[in-house]
């Protein structure tokens, strides 16, 4: 069973529903007791950093999914969550993350040419840098998939598992031994996004 | 690079898809979830559905519509049509929305903007706008484009944009229904001063008006249409692949 950690941010009937798709069983929770028995996390996220990170927090479910990562359980955090991941983000101001991934959240604002939008929205291309990466194993480079983000992983390159362009390499996944978060919306990237959940489903 | 986007939009009225025609392969093309599978399938970027029902009977089956689109449909799904409070929001986005877009009712109360962003985030809130010209000036409309509110869309737009909207949406009446071509000159007017993604909507009527739309305009980032789709006039499937070979990013 896959454990969509519920800590009051963000939408997630469409993440459950495309794993209910692929076959695989899901669990929006916040009980402790029901983390523990999940075989894999998925940690999402929209909205503010700090925000999320303090809920995370004060909920006790940051510690909960450090714990299980500790124990070997995959990890995923999907956009906003794949940068909680992180050590430190800098948005409104410098928060500390959980640390999973070396690097740190900056925005794209100063990062990018100035005639890009931001925030990133709609669809971009993986550049697959770490094949090997399990949660790639049904993908292509190349593929397609769906971004919504203001902010990106920085100085984290020993942990990109694949990059997107967009005015420069823009992190679009990260991969650290049991842990792994895509800032792109595997749940709303189609037949694209669908493998990748599968596969993530899959890892031992 | 990112890719421009092509939205069909689907008006539902009392749980049935208000236009459409027989494609070939689809038994019932006035069920909103197989049109939007279909779609998908044909490689949609994102689908809007358009809630253009009265009754509250009709709402619940929009609702129940959006929750079966938005379980078996994995792309991205904006909500529009009769959006003026925080419950609107919160009762779509529940059954699977990602966006909302709101017209008549953020010009009815403005500060419903900066409160759906605060509460859901930028990328939840589309400000969608109908416009024409009016003297010299291009005027924001409402209730469908019927009533003239005095509003100037350009500066409707920078506020909209300022109190966190985080995509806009611009219908132009002048073009729309007559199949003509994207308004280039209004949607060059709103993309020059927006940082934040515009879509555009009204005048499609030939693949080759979205090839003109993108490539006059860098700034737009994608074109939403109803009829020219759902009447088979332009097959998408055929459009993405008519743009890519024109040299226009997009995904296929």
């Amino acid at each position: 069973m896959i454990a969509i950690i519920d800590y009051g941010v963000g939408n997630l009937f469409s993440l459950r529903a495309s794993l209910e798709r692929i076959g695989a069983k899901a669990a929006v929770t916040s009980d402790k007791a029901e983390i523990g028995r999940s075989d894999r996390i998925i940690l999402p996220g929209v909205g503010a950093f700090e925000d999320a990170a303090n809920k995370l927090r004060t909920s006790g479910l940051a510690d909960v999914v450090l714990d299980e990562v500790k124990k070997g359980k995959p990890l995923m955090g999907i956009c906003l969550g794949m940068q909680l991941l992180f050590e430190r983000s800098y948005e409104f101001g410098c928060h500390e993350g959980l640390g999973l991934i070396k690097g740190s959240v900056k925005p794209l604002e100063g990062a990018i040419p100035p005639n890009l939008k931001i925030p990133q929205i709609g669809w971009n291309r993986l550049e697959i840098v770490r094949p090997e990466c399990p949660i790639f194993k049904y993908s292509a480079d190349g593929d397609y998939v769906y971004f919504v983000h203001s902010y990106y992983g920085a100085d984290c390159d020993e942990s990109v598992a694949a990059y997107t362009e967009y005015g420069k390499r823009v992190t679009a996944a990260v991969w650290n031994e049991n842990v792994y978060g895509c800032q792109f919306h595997p749940e709303k990237s189609g037949e694209v996004g669908l493998k990748i959940l599968r596969a993530f489903s899959e890892i031992n | 690079m990112i890719t421009k986007r092509i939205i069909p939009c689907l008006d539902v009225k009392d749980g049935r898809v208000v236009k459409g025609v027989n494609f070939e392969g689809l038994n019932d093309v006035s069920d909103p979830v197989t049109l939007a599978e279909y779609y998908s399938d044909c490689g949609a970027d994102e689908l809007v559905f358009y809630d253009i029902t009265a009754s509250s009977e009709g709402r619940k089956l929009f609702t129940d519509i959006l929750t079966r689109a938005a379980s078996r449909v994995f792309i991205p799904l904006t909500v529009g049509g009769g959006i003026s409070t925080l419950s609107d929001f919160d009762r779509v986005l529940k059954c699977g929305a990602d966006k909302v877009s709101v017209n008549s009712g953020a010009i009815n109360n403005p500060d419903i903007i900066e409160q759906a962003a605060k509460l859901y985030g930028s990328q939840c809130v589309v400000l969608s706008v109908d416009a024409k010209r009016v003297g010299g000036s291009y005027r924001v409309f409402a209730k469908g484009g019927r009533v003239d509110t005095g509003l100037d869309a350009i500066e409707w737009i920078k506020r909209g944009e300022n109190s966190g909207a985080g995509e806009i949406v611009l219908n132009s009446i002048d073009t729309d229904g007559v199949k003509n071509g994207f308004d280039l000159e209004m949607l060059r007017a709103v993309s020059d001063v927006v940082k934040i993604p515009v879509i555009a909507s009204g005048g499609a009527g030939k693949m080759e008006d979205f090839l003109t739309l993108f490539r006059t305009l860098d700034r737009v980032d994608a074109g939403l249409a109803a009829s020219v789709f759902h009447f088979d006039e332009i097959k998408i499937s055929e459009l993405k692949r008519y743009l890519k070979d024109n040299g226009i990013p997009v995904r296929i």
